[in-house]
Order: C-alpha cells, then sequence, then structure tokens
C-alpha cells in the first residue's frame, strides 16, 4: 500500500429499529483525496458521514481514521470536523467567535484564536466580518463562514454534509470551483455527501454511490459514468438508457442487459452502412425536445422500447430538429460506449 | 345577505380589527388598569394618625413609612424568597426540560406534559394545604427523615435563624418548599419549549470543534435556552411576590407582602400603605420585564 489511508470502513452497520440505514458498508478514503458519497436521500450517506464524526456510532463493524479505531470515540476527541448542511452557526456569537470556537474551547487565549479567525476569514475571502452576527451574512457567505470555523483546527478529514444544497444553481456553481481549490490548497482529506450527482462528478476524486444502505459502485467520476456497475448506478448517475431481453440480443447478440448513454447514440440515415465496430438498431423519432444547447430524441424502437438521444445542436437548428419527428432513423453506436450491468 | 356583510367587512380592515378587540380593550381599560391607576393615586395619600382617616392629598408620605424598617424588613424578606424561589425552580426545571426537549419519546413527552400540568387542575388551596401536613412535625416528611436517620440533620437546619422553626410547616423553608412547588409547572414549560428550539446540528458543532459536554451546556445551551430561563422566572418571580395564602399558611408570624396588603386593607384600614406595599411588587417586576428584555426573553414568548 504505497497511499496512506485516511479512512477505513470494516462491515460497517447502523440499524434504526428494523431499518438498516448502513448495511455492512466497507470502504477506504485515501489521505488527500476528494471523495464523494452519492445517493438519492435515506441511502445511507449522511449516517456514514454522521458515524465518522461520532455523532452516531455503529451497530458493528470498524471505523478507522489514519490507522486508529475511533468507532467508540466522541466527536470532541477525533480529528475531524463537519460543514453541516444548515451550516449550524451559532446565532448568539459572531463570525469570528463563531470562527474562533474551536480553538477557544481548546482554551487557546483570546487574542490568538481571534487573530487566527481573521486568518480563515482571509482564507474564505470574507475579510473584515468578524463582528457580524450570522443572522447579517446572506446564504453563501454563511456557507463560508461554515467551512472557516471547521477548518480553522487543521483536522487531518474534513467532512461536508450537502453544503451547497441550500445555495441557488449560479452560487452553487462557482461554490463547486472554489470548494476543489480551497482542497488542493489546504490539502486535507474532503469526505462530500451529496444527493447531485453532477456536483459529485465535477469535484471529486473519487466516489461511493449509495443505495439502501449500501455501495453499489465505488470509483473515479469517468469509471463511474462510463462503466456503471449496476442499473441502479446507471440511472441515477446521470441520464441513461437501459436495455434488456430480446431487444438487447437483438442489438450485441448476448442475452444481458447493457446500458447506453444517449449522448453515445448518434442519429442517423435509416440506410447508414454500419461498421464492425458499432452497434445500431433502427427506429421513428416520436418526440423532439428543443434544449437550445442540445437536443433530447425519443425513439420508439422497431423491435420495441425505446431509447432517449441526445444530440447536440452544431450545425443544425431548431427547424431542422423538429423536423425529425416521425422519421425512420437508424441509432448508431460504438460498441466500446455500452456497459454490461450486473442484474 | 351574509355575502354582502363579509364583502362590507373585507373592504374594512379597521372596522374588523375593533370589532375584534373593542371588547377586550374596554376590559382592560376598566378593570384593569384603571384599578391600577385608583391604586397609584391611593397610594400617595396617606393615613392621619390621630383621627385614622384618609388624608386625600398627593403627597409621598405613605412611603416614607414603607421604608420603615419593620415595612422594609416585609419587602426584603418578600423579594429574597422570590429570588430564591426562582433560582431553586430554574435549577429543578433545567435538567427536566433538557430531558423532555432531547430525549423523552413522544409518549413520554405527552405523559410528563400531563404530570406537570395536572396539579394546576386541583385547587391552589388544597395542594397548599396539602404540603402544611407533608412538613408537619407529624407529617410524612420528618417520618422519612426519622427511618433515614437523619434527624440530627433536619434538627441542625431547623436550629438555623431566620430560615428555621420550631418545624419544617413553621419555618421559612418551608415556605420555600411549597412556593418552589407550587409555582414548578411555570418554570419548566418556557425553558422546555426555549430548549426545543435549539437546533441539535448546533449541539453536535459544537462537540464537532472539541467542546465536552460540559462545555457545550455553558457556551451553546445555557445561553440560547436562557430566554427561556427568564420567561419563566418572570412567572415564579411575580406569583411568589404577590402570594399571601401561602405564607399565611406556612410559616410564622413573619409578614410577606401579601400578608401586609392584606392586614392594612382590612383590620387597620389604612388603603394608602396597602397600595403602596402593592406597588412595591409592581415597580420591582417593571425593572425586571424591562432587564429581561434587554436580554431577549420575549423573544423566546
Amino acid at each position: 500500500m504505497s497511499e496512506k489511508d485516511a479512512i477505513i470502513f470494516k462491515d460497517v452497520c447502523r440499524f434504526f429499529g428494523d431499518v438498516k440505514a448502513v448495511d455492512k458498508v466497507s470502504m477506504e478514503v485515501k489521505d488527500g483525496e476528494f471523495f464523494s458519497m452519492l445517493g438519492p436521500s435515506g441511502s445511507g450517506k449522511t449516517t456514514c458521514l454522521r458515524l465518522i464524526a461520532g455523532f452516531d456510532r455503529p451497530t458493528s463493524g470498524q471505523i478507522q481514521l489514519y490507522g486508529q479505531d475511533v468507532s467508540n470515540l466522541p466527536p470532541y476527541e477525533r480529528d475531524v470536523n463537519t460543514v453541516f448542511q444548515d451550516y449550524a452557526l451559532f446565532p448568539h456569537m459572531t463570525v469570528g467567535e463563531n470562527i474562533g470556537y474551536g480553538p477557544m474551547v481548546r482554551k487557546v487565549p483570546k487574542a490568538e484564536w481571534k487573530k487566527k479567525a481573521e486568518e480563515m476569514l482571509e482564507l474564505v475571502r470574507l475579510p473584515g466580518l468578524a463582528d457580524r452576527k450570522p443572522s447579517q451574512l446572506s446564504g453563501g457567505q454563511r456557507q463560508r463562514v461554515a467551512l472557516a470555523r471547521a477548518l480553522i483546527n487543521q483536522p487531518r478529514v474534513l467532512l461536508l454534509d450537502e453544503p451547497l444544497g441550500a445555495l441557488d444553481l449560479k452560487l452553487r456553481q462557482q461554490m463547486q470551483i472554489e470548494l476543489k481549490a480551497l482542497q488542493k490548497r489546504v490539502g486535507i482529506t474532503f469526505i462530500y455527501v451529496t444527493h447531485d450527482q453532477e456536483e459529485a462528478l465535477t469535484m471529486s476524486d473519487r466516489l461511493a454511490v449509495f443505495n439502501q444502505g449500501k455501495i453499489e459502485q465505488l470509483g473515479s467520476p469517468a469509471e463511474i459514468y462510463e462503466h456503471s456497475a449496476t442499473p441502479f448506478v446507471a440511472g441515477f448517475v446521470g441520464i441513461s438508457n437501459l436495455v434488456k431481453g430480446e431487444v438487447a440480443e437483438r442489438i450485441t447478440g448476448l442475452h444481458r442487459m447493457f446500458s447506453i448513454r444517449p449522448e453515445k447514440i448518434t442519429l442517423a440515415k435509416a440506410n447508414q452502412q454500419v461498421s464492425g465496430d458499432q452497434f445500431s438498431v433502427d427506429g421513428t423519432v416520436r418526440d423532439v425536445i428543443y434544449l437550445g444547447l442540445y437536443t433530447r430524441y425519443l425513439v420508439e424502437l422497431d423491435d420495441g422500447g425505446d431509447l432517449v438521444v441526445v444530440a447536440q445542436n452544431l450545425q443544425t437548428t431548431s427547424m431542422d430538429v423538429f423536423s425529425r419527428r416521425d422519421q425512420k432513423v437508424r441509432l448508431v453506436w460504438m460498441r466500446g460506449s455500452i456497459s454490461y450491468l450486473e442484474e | 345577505m351574509i355575502k354582502r356583510i363579509s364583502t362590507f367587512l373585507y373592504l374594512r380592515p379597521k372596522l374588523v380589527l375593533l370589532l375584534l378587540l373593542g371588547l377586550p380593550m374596554l376590559w382592560m381599560l376598566v378593570l384593569y388598569l384603571s384599578p391600577l391607576g385608583t391604586l397609584l393615586i391611593n397610594s400617595l395619600y396617606h393615613l392621619d394618625g390621630f383621627t385614622g382617616k384618609i388624608v386625600r392629598q398627593v403627597s409621598l408620605e405613605t412611603y416614607a413609612q414603607l421604608l420603615e424598617p419593620a415595612n422594609r424588613e416585609i419587602l426584603m424578606r418578600t423579594v429574597s424568597m422570590a429570588i430564591v424561589v426562582t433560582l431553586a425552580d430554574a435549577m429543578l426545571a433545567f435538567p427536566l426540560g433538557f430531558y423532555m426537549a432531547r430525549f423523552a419519546t413522544t409518549r413520554m413527552k405527552t405523559f410528563l406534559y400531563l404530570a406537570i400540568t395536572l396539579p394546576l387542575w386541583s385547587s391552589y388551596l388544597v395542594r397548599v394545604y396539602s404540603w402544611k401536613l407533608i412538613l408537619a412535625r407529624e407529617g410524612i416528611l420528618t417520618w422519612f427523615v426519622t427511618l433515614m436517620h437523619l434527624n440530627p440533620v433536619l434538627d441542625w437546619v431547623l436550629k438555623q435563624p431566620t430560615i428555621g422553626g420550631p418545624s419544617l410547616s413553621l419555618s421559612q423553608i418551608g415556605i420555600g418548599i411549597v412556593f418552589t412547588y407550587v409555582w414548578l409547572p411555570y418554570m419548566i414549560l418556557p425553558i422546555q419549549t426555549a430548549l426545543e428550539r435549539v437546533p441539535k446540528s448546533l449541539l453536535e458543532a459544537s462537540g464537532d470543534l472539541g467542546a465536552r459536554p460540559g462545555k457545550t451546556f455553558w457556551k451553546i445551551i445555557l445561553p440560547l435556552s436562557f430566554p427561556g430561563v427568564i420567561a419563566g422566572s418572570i412567572f415564579t418571580f411575580s406569583l411568589t411576590m404577590g402570594d399571601f395564602i401561602v405564607p399565611l399558611s406556612l410559616g410564622n408570624s413573619s409578614y410577606y407582602i401579601g400578608q401586609a396588603v392584606l392586614a392594612h386593607q382590612g383590620t387597620s384600614g389604612n388603603i394608602p400603605l396597602a397600595a403602596a406595599f402593592t406597588m412595591g411588587p409592581i415597580v420591582i417586576m417593571i425593572i425586571y420585564l424591562f432587564m429581561a428584555k434587554r436580554l431577549g426573553a420575549f423573544d423566546a414568548l
């Protein structure tokens, strides 16, 4: 093992009565990486985060933090800090006191933690706001204060629980870039919980896709997107066409379910020649949705079922795309772009 | 017809407000504020020592009487008792309120709500007299103390000057215990409400940043629920100051404000002094409320 593991989960379970919130999860998070836990609500990702932070304890299994078993350590004895979904800023304290809270409770002299809090404010690009109350800040500013407060203790791992969920789209995209840059600058391990697959793909070095308390797939964004291992991952991460049964067999010659991304499919003329490294299937365009940057087509296959195809509007105009409705087409894609799925 | 009336009222919001508030405002004015005004005026009159008649001239003579040692002692005793009872109630109510707000299941919470408010359904007088029996020398508490062989402790406490007495039911301690008991629900409910409003994530954040539970209590829980403590203390403080039944039923012959008012306006016919005594708690409460407002106590009401 060349790289150190920041966090190791060994068969970790967390049950709430009959509900298996986390069901035998095992994973390793490497030191210094941006690791995301992606999944729908109730999939166990937030519970895993809370187990790392120490707000909750596993029913069984073991959690290691840099080689130390922390499964039963209280939060205040773990070298991790959290950015909460609702920011959890202390409303009765100023921004400076909020950020300085970590060193303050560790009995660092006041002058020292005040100075440190100012430095942290500069790190998150909010200089001079130390004397404001959290209620006087905008959502984006609160977000940065929460980040500064969690980073002041210089934790070995920073946990982020859907930190951008409450921000509007523009600000969220801006913060995604900033967070990623910040992580590179401070060089600590980030564990990021989100239900937004685009966010997870944009920011992560690696990510784990959660479903019903289990990890469905763990890998780099490209691996997860291009080679989804299960129908759930293919459907949750981006848009995917799932093809199974006889239709699948007629296309690939194998009786196996596969997924194909809509943007990998080319919409060709009905009599288009197909080369040996391509798959093809015939159908009729049933619906056209023009979305400016690209157009989404719904194609009904002659063999039954339908496929979604996305094509960028590079040369085509809206007139062109709408004229394709009800036309016979041949869908063509490279053999390598499909993922066979475990059923 | 109804449609026409509702349209008529819809177009006249001020009239609706008047209809809604008219009666309660009248009630407040005639039956509440005007007696208070009368009280203030009466406290500015004084009793002629020779004739025993009330002199209807505005002066501060009655207030000067209020500051005579005997009367000052009554004021001090009452205020001290109110402070002690408030502190005792706060200390008893906080753990229970915290348990209810953080850990109790819904069923347990319902049960506790019922248990806290149930005594309020029965007569206050009955409860005070029950306590007289509990605290009496032959009562269940003394019996229990004997069972535990703690009589020397009880005797030592009762031998103390000022707070002691021949038995618990005839001492200032007994009065304190009963006051603390009867006003406790008024302290628990606001504290519990205030604690329930403190988001759980704030406590987690505090622990996450390295604070041990004790630190989290002093830095986060207490400051954020303090408005609830203040709101509860307004009840316990003012109720203790105005009460005359508890010191009348228990305790010795040392007077409280309520008793003094009762005696002066009744047997001795000194209405101005009774009025001045009543103004005491009112002034103290106004100052207290003003301070409480500055501490943000009314945000939690």
